[in-house]
């Protein structure tokens, strides 16, 4: 059984329809990306598995059960965690209490179970020497780093990153793909949307090339390495 | 961080301490004019956790405020109850009043929130304008029947002092735990707080009903002291007039309504033996802080001394 179940969601912000029947599945720790241009759906599918905006048609279902409309924080207590694109932390309050706020026991298990500060510093070691420091002050890197953070203290199953590297500088990049690296292996599946080809080829197991608000090709990382043409034809400019 | 709180407790335990010597000074218009700024600090404060903490701004808090004080009053005098059931029932029942209201109002946000707020605060006026039977009406509850050992005025402030530095410590213990800290994330970004998997519902609703029940306090306190209660306690200008001492001080500041309500209280008092245009230095007051002290007097400080650091 999949861990995650989207089957044919059409979403549409008022009267313009951006998501034209999406589907896809996510297994238990596998890290599936969804690519292609700005404007193709790729937030829109987050948002609607996330409830924030709830598809009009289709149904998202998550362990075996229907999620397809309930509120955005009940879904986060079910185990996924979202890290929208404009990462935003909360400026007032500093590292440490942007990760105490978010604490959830793991599903099924009890309090003091799951992602501790410590952990969490481990792997993220630059928070740990500015965890007293008001999160508005951080660096871009920073600010994704804590909000990555901040996700696993809620002890999701499934993570859904947007754009995580974008307007990162390179050398953040590499070590933010890394620390994404080590909470795959750790067991934990992600969705991830990005442009940025090399980051997604790296990370993932299966790739959906999105156009038009539907998925218009599904592949490995080695297929899509091996088809430039389709690489031309959906994600260059 | 502990250090801060250190510092913060310590200047508390000095504050009490000075406010124990006020009656030593030996002038009964000041004892009395202490006792005032006290229950409006305490009243200011319960509004702050509302504006400050949880960025709801709320235009009828002054509802809980004199459903505290009738409550209180009604059930010492007209059913006779001893204080001790009388005042924790009149706080009871501000707290379920804020629960019901609170329960509406937190569906909505912003400016439709404020607005609802003030409209359950004038039904509130209008209860008990009419309700002449129970609230004695536009004539006000007269005669509240003040227990023996708080009757004296010296006794009423230290009574004043102990339950408003307790509400105080309580309310400073809950806006700094993680309840606290969760209004603040919700205040700042309310989605954002969602997918952390707040439910900013009820966790609003929560902070509703923590500011009605100590505005309930504050309400009962003031009810005793003027030994009676008046339906002008629950117009809509006593919710500004807490506005505006909350934004006076500074609203992200814990003790900042407080001093906003010491500092706008004294001018009042004073301002009113001279003149009978209060209005006019209030709207003036409200001019300036908006548009040169957006964090009030407490923000204000702030500045000067980051000010005064850099230069040295």
């Amino acid at each position: 059984m999949a861990l995650l179940e989207v089957d044919n969601i059409r979403t549409a912000y008022g009267l313009s329809k951006v998501l034209f029947g999406i589907s896809l599945t996510v297994e238990p720790g596998e890290v599936v990306a969804l690519v292609g241009r700005n404007g193709v759906g790729k937030t829109t599918t987050m948002r609607s598995i996330m409830g924030l905006a709830p598809p009009q048609q289709g149904s998202v279902r998550w362990m075996d059960r229907e999620i397809t409309r309930l509120p955005v924080y009940h879904v986060a207590k079910l185990g996924i965690g979202y890290v929208p694109e404009d990462r935003r932390i909360f400026p007032e309050l500093t590292v440490w209490e942007n990760l105490d706020i978010a604490r959830l026991p793991p599903i099924g298990g009890a309090k003091g179970d799951g992602w501790s500060e410590e952990q969490v510093f481990e792997l993220f070691p630059d928070l740990k020497d500015i965890q007293s420091r008001k999160g508005g002050v951080l660096s871009g890197g920073q600010q994704q780093m804590l909000t990555i953070a901040r996700s696993l203290m809620g002890n999701p199953k499934l993570l859904l990153l947007d754009e995580p590297s974008e307007g990162l500088a390179p050398i953040i990049v590499e070590t933010l793909r890394d620390r994404i690296h080590l909470l795959k292996t750790g067991g934990l599946s992600i969705i991830l949307a990005e442009q940025n080809l090399e980051f997604v080829l790296y990370l993932s197991d299966r790739i959906h090339i999105l156009e038009k608000g539907a998925i218009q090709y599904t592949g490995t990382p080695a297929d899509l390495r091996a088809n430039p043409d389709i690489q031309s034809k959906y994600l260059t400019l | 961080m502990q250090g801060k709180y250190k510092a913060t407790f310590w200047l508390s335990v000095v504050l009490v301490a000075l406010l124990l010597l006020v009656p030593a000074l030996g002038s009964k218009y000041l004892v009395d004019l202490t006792t005032e700024i006290m229950i409006y600090a305490l009243f200011a404060l319960s509004l702050n956790v509302l504006i400050g903490y949880s960025g709801n701004i709320s235009f009828g808090h002054a509802a809980y405020f004199a459903i505290g004080g009738y409550a209180c009053a009604i059930f010492l005098t007209t059913y006779e109850w001893p204080l001790i059931i009388s005042m924790p029932a009149a706080i009871v029942l501000a707290g379920l009043a804020a629960a019901f209201v609170g329960y509406f109002c937190i569906r909505l946000t912003d400016i439709y929130f404020s607005m609802l707020t003030l409209a359950f605060g004038m039904l509130v006026w209008a209860v008990a304008f009419k309700w002449r039977g129970v609230t004695g009406g536009d004539d006000g509850f007269v005669g509240v029947a003040v227990p023996e050992f708080i009757g004296d005025r010296y006794a009423f402030f230290y009574f004043t002092l102990t339950v408003v530095a307790l509400s105080t410590g309580l309310l400073w213990l809950i806006c700094h735990s993680a309840f606290g800290r969760t209004l603040v994330a919700v205040r700042e970004n309310r989605m954002r707080a969602s997918f952390v998997g707040v439910d900013t519902r009820r966790l609003r609703l929560t902070a509703f009903v923590v500011a009605g029940t100590f505005a309930g306090i504050a309400g009962s306190l003031f009810a005793m002291y003027n030994r009676g209660v008046y339906v002008e306690s629950a117009f809509w200008t006593e919710s500004g007039q807490v506005l505006i001492m909350t934004l006076l001080g500074g609203l992200y500041s814990f003790f900042g309504p407080a001093l906003g309500a010491a500092v706008l209280y004294t001018l009042q008092v004073g301002i009113n033996q001279y003149t009978e245009y209060w209005p006019v230095v209030l709207g003036t007051i409200l001019l300036i802080i908006i548009m040169f002290l957006p964090n009030g007097l407490v923000g204000l400080a702030q500045k000067i001394s980051a000010q005064f650091s850099r230069r040295t």
